[in-house]
């Protein structure tokens, strides 16, 4: 069994938004809506100011809240722990929206709940998810954890990360790299 | 200092600035839960104590209300849904870990119960009452005989109902205003409390609004005393917890919670409701009117408040 993860460098990203372009022409997301963004936090006290971009989207939790908080089991986990949400078996109670502590999903104007998918489609076919694919510094990694010889697991190994609000306890697996 | 900001731009609707998934159908939807299970809590309760003559407004007219009302608290919930030609999925699956899901359970089966209690007491309250067919009859009179397993089995769906309109909102640690246990037990005892007040409104027997005036009495009690704990524990407790206390203690939320809940819905009608049972005249309606107020205000309040309160983010507003 895989276990899909996606590693973010914050020293390479300069938040040109090339990933949230391209997960929306990719993914069809409606105008106004979007599967991902891109964050600056900016901490310290002038002069000592250090800001780090984000690009941010689902975590894709191994203890998913979201998937917990659903009644019909519209929003479950699929191949290589990806939280995907079923669109013929969400009423759109919103109980998913409000247990997550990124919110990261919102009501698709269709009715269902929608948000990122790690591009399971392309993923499927081998592929990067699509904003993965487009970063032009290069500064996001995909794959498998399970695999000790992956790209993600050797940065992982060797670079110092985190990953957002830990203390939520949903156990997220887009990670950042410090 | 710390800035964070969405630089790429996100606004999706519902989500952002601040997130906006539930309007007034979940309040009214958990008021309504609330107050039938007080309904039915309390006719469950003294017709197995034997007081159905004594209280028959309690026992046999109040219940009358709560298929109506638990109709009307449905649609509410229904309207909620944005994927509505899907709703009947709630009932291909049993989530426990999901309360929407066993909440929805609960009223699929609590919805019959309180029609068949309700028929039961039809031909007590309209002496003429017939059921035009005699299978009706029949069935009548089966339920009938065993009210007593009926009774029991409201006492327990009604606690049930009563605590998972807090629950529902509790179990989700994403919004930390409402990730406090304290929220079930509040939600079930105001719950009561409405119940009390709606059956003191219909009653015209004196010394039956004076009992429930008593217990409404004890139930306020205990609310504030919750209230009270809620805000403690927030202030003991990490961070965004605190902030969330925050809301109520200086922030957004402090003058319409203070005054409308604590002041109007509870402290007020404790008082009135003190000063009559000492003697004083004090029509039996404003306290009990005051009450369903407050209590509605209440589930808006929180409502609204959870979904304000959130861990990322937050300095951004
Ligand atoms: S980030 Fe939110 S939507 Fe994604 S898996 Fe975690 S809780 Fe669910
Ligand atoms: S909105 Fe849809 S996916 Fe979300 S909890 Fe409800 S049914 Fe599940």
């Amino acid at each position: 069994m895989a276990r899909y993860a996606m590693a973010i460098d914050t020293k390479r990203c300069v938040g040109c938004t090339d990933c949230v372009v391209a997960c929306q022409t990719e993914n069809n997301v409606p105008v106004g809506y979007c599967r991902d963004w891109i964050v600056e936090e900016t901490t310290g006290t002038y002069p000592e100011l250090h800001m780090e971009i984000r690009s941010e989207r689902c975590n894709h939790c191994e203890d998913a809240p979201c998937v917990r908080s659903c009644p019909t089991s519209a929003s479950h986990y699929a191949d290589g722990g990806i939280v995907l949400v079923d669109h013929d078996e969400c009423i759109g109670c919103k109980a998913c929206i409000t247990s997550c502590p990124y919110d990261a999903r919102f009501v698709h104007p269709e009715g269902y709940v929608d948000k990122c998918t790690f591009c399971i489609h392309r993923v499927k076919e081998g592929k990067d998810p699509a904003c993965v694919s487009v970063c032009p510094t290069h500064a996001m990694i995909f794959g498998d954890l399970e695999d000790e010889n992956s790209e993600i697991s050797e940065a992982l190994k060797t670079r110092k990360h985190k990953t957002l609000i830990p203390e939520a306890g949903t156990v997220p697996h887009v990670y950042y790299l410090l | 200092m710390k800035e964070i900001e969405i630089t790429s731009g996100r606004m999706n609707p519902g989500i952002d600035p601040v997130l906006h998934a539930w309007g007034w159908e979940i309040p009214v939807y958990l008021f309504i839960g609330g107050l039938v299970a007080g309904i039915l809590f309390f006719s469950a309760l003294f017709f197995l104590r034997g007081k159905t003559e004594q209280y028959p407004t309690t026992v046999k007219r109040a219940p009358l209300l709560t298929p109506i009302f638990l109709a009307i608290g449905l649609f509410a919930l229904f309207l909620d849904l944005t994927h509505k030609l899907y709703f009947w999925r709630l009932y291909t699956t049993i989530r426990l870990e999901s309360p929407m899901s066993w909440g929805a359970w609960t009223l699929l089966i609590i919805f019959p119960l309180s029609v068949i209690w309700s028929a039961t007491w039809f031909k007590e309250i309209f002496p003429e009452w017939n059921w035009k067919w005699s299978f009706l009859n029949r069935l009548d009179d089966w339920f009938t005989a065993y009210r007593k397993v009926l009774a029991w089995s409201l006492i327990f769906l009604s606690i049930i109902l009563g605590m998972y309109t807090g629950i529902l909102l509790s179990a989700f640690n994403a919004r930390p205003f409402w990730n406090t246990s304290i929220l079930g037990p509040l939600f079930l005892v105001s719950g009561l409390s409405t119940g009390a007040a709606a059956i003191m409104l219909m009653s015209k027997n004196k010394a039956e609004r004076q009992i429930m005036s008593k217990i409404d009495i004890s139930l306020i009690g205990i609310e504030i005393f919750l209230i009270i704990h809620l805000f403690m524990g927030f202030l003991a407790s990490i961070e965004v917890h605190v902030q969330a206390a925050e809301l109520f203690l200086g922030g957004p939320y402090t003058a319409v919670f203070w005054t409308f809940v604590f002041t109007l819905g509870l402290v007020v009608p404790l008082i009135a409701e003190l000063l009559e049972w000492r003697g004083y005249h004090i029509p039996v309606k404003v306290p009990a009117f005051l009450v369903l107020i407050g209590g509605l205000v209440l589930r808006f309040i929180v409502v609204d408040a959870g979904q304000t309160s959130r861990w990322l983010y937050k300095f951004m507003q």
